[in-house]
């Protein structure tokens, strides 16, 4: 005689193996609602319970949440494109074309969503700040996480912004002269700043030298964009995210619907 | 069909007599948050299978772009180039904005607000701030859709040309009158608000009046000089040897 479900499932999970994995048994049970956040890593984030009012999509139309959903699939992405990419000014522009023209398998999808991901992250955290301005979320006690939110801010920009070199195409070239011309006029650090000689900086020693690896934009630029892009700018980025949400945590949600 | 038993012992979270419903995060907020993440997902990936990510040329230094456009989200910064010499317009004015962001929370004393959306409450908070907020895209819209060779002017339906009309000379306003208009506008700008509404200065003190003054006045200095250079052709408002605004 068969054995019937019930005994197959009893059989599958009271045992050890399946309990040094699985915590918590699935019962919908107000105890396995709050289990299933705090014992799982990815959802222990979250308080167990939240007010009603916090979590209408009218009140945070869920864009921090987006902007850190976005910088994960930036993630993803952009480690894939990094198996196909190299930061070489004679390779960088064929990798490109071969991401676009799909010698790559899915390639041009693969390009094209991180590139327009990329903005989509700036648009969201610009609006997130808008929304927590708006909503006076930054008020006591939270005025230092807004600090970190600003931050964090600044650091979505400037990951895009190195980004835009990678290609090695004419947009980029000199979308990213334009950007570093401009560290090149920073008062007192920069060569065409004012007081520049004040400190003796002059184009072979400034804060846009710093930046470039040289005096303008040739390999050591290259090098410079992609290790900032991938490595740099993503750890500062995360550590910071880490504090953001944690603070949020300590400091409580600011709606009281 | 649910387990009974299971139903029976679903209670929502305890209910504190007062504060507001509680409710699970799982599922209640996880399953927005999913879905929400869901349909990102989608549309990026649509939107990406059917527009492609610019790509032009190799890159060619020694061939310039007319106009070298910055990325996007700093053409309101490139558009102010137009107004202001680049250690101001790049450097000084991005780093103002960056740190009067972070001065928010310290000089907005306004203990009203803090959770909802409300503008009757804080009318000089919101306005201001939504202000900036406008001005930062409209700047951005200009230079993304209205700026050709040379920088030039061209609304977004008309073609490119160079053979557009010389523009007019500029000039600039004597040293000392400079110096004089400044220190009047940052001066009265500061003391007259002061006087006019007592009770803002009063809870605000010394210091952190100053502060919001100086960055608001900066603001709309940063305004005015554009209205000056586009009504009048001043060049710079203040030339000195080593600087000019």
């Amino acid at each position: 005689m068969l054995p019937n479900l019930k005994e197959i499932g009893d059989k599958i999970t009271q045992n050890d193996v399946w309990k040094s994995i699985f915590r918590h048994r699935y019962e919908d049970t107000s105890r396995n609602r709050m289990l299933q956040v705090l014992s799982n890593v990815w959802l222990h984030i979250h308080p167990t319970t939240v007010t009603k009012g916090n979590i209408n999509i009218s009140f945070t139309w869920c864009l921090g949440g987006l902007t850190f959903f976005v910088f994960l699939f930036e993630t993803l992405t952009g480690v894939l494109l990094m198996f196909y990419y190299t930061p070489d000014v004679n390779r960088a522009y064929a990798d490109m074309l071969d991401l676009s023209n799909n010698a790559i398998p899915l390639g041009r999808l693969l390009r094209n969503t991180h590139r327009w991901a990329g903005h989509a992250m700036v648009i969201t955290v610009c609006f997130h700040m808008l929304r927590v301005f708006l909503t006076g979320s930054y008020k006591a006690p939270r005025q230092f996480n807004w600090v970190v939110g600003v931050i964090l801010l600044v650091l979505t920009l400037l990951l895009s912004f190195t980004g835009y070199l990678l290609p090695w195409d004419q947009l980029g070239y000199w979308a990213i002269t334009v950007g570093t011309n401009m560290a090149g006029a920073t008062p007192f650090a920069g060569y065409q700043g004012p007081f520049a000689e004040l400190f003796g900086f002059t184009i072979d020693n400034d804060i846009r030298f710093g930046l470039l690896g040289g005096t303008s934009i040739q390999a050591p630029a290259l090098l410079r964009a992609y290790v900032w892009h991938c490595i740099g700018l993503p750890a500062m980025a995360g550590g910071l995210m880490m504090l953001h949400f944690w603070r949020i945590r300590k400091d409580g949600f600011s709606g009281q619907l | 069909m649910a387990n009974p038993e299971a139903t029976m012992l679903r209670p929502e979270p305890k209910q504190t007599q007062t504060g507001p419903e509680k409710i699970h995060t799982w599922p209640h907020l996880v399953a927005k948050e999913f879905l929400c993440a869901l349909l990102f997902t989608v549309v990026i990936l649509l939107y990406s299978y059917y527009v492609d990510a610019p790509l032009r040329e190799l890159a060619n230094p020694g061939e310039p772009e007319n106009p070298a456009k910055a990325p996007w989200y700093f053409l309101g910064l490139q558009e102010e180039l137009v107004y202001f010499d680049p250690w101001f317009a790049g450097v000084v004015l991005p780093f103002l904005i960056i740190i009067g962001l972070m001065f928010i929370p310290y000089i907005d004393f306004n203990p009203k607000g803090n959770g909802y959306y409300t503008f009757r409450e804080r009318k000089f908070a919101v306005t201001t701030f939504s202000f900036g907020f406008l001005l930062w895209y409209v700047l951005i819209i200009i230079g993304v859709y209205c700026r050709g060779p040379f920088w030039a002017w061209f609304w977004p339906w008309e073609k490119w040309t160079l053979a557009f009309p010389t523009p007019p000379p500029l000039w600039s306003l004597p040293a000392p009158v400079g110096v004089l208009l400044l220190l009047a506008y940052f001066g009265v700008g500061t003391w007259l608000p002061a006087r006019r509404w007592k009770d803002f200065y009063q809870k605000l003190g010394p210091v952190k009046y100053g502060i919001t003054m100086f960055l608001l006045l900066a603001m709309i200095g940063t305004i005015l000089k554009m209205g000056l250079r586009l009504g009048f052709n001043v060049k710079y408002v203040l030339q000195t040897p080593w600087f000019n605004i």
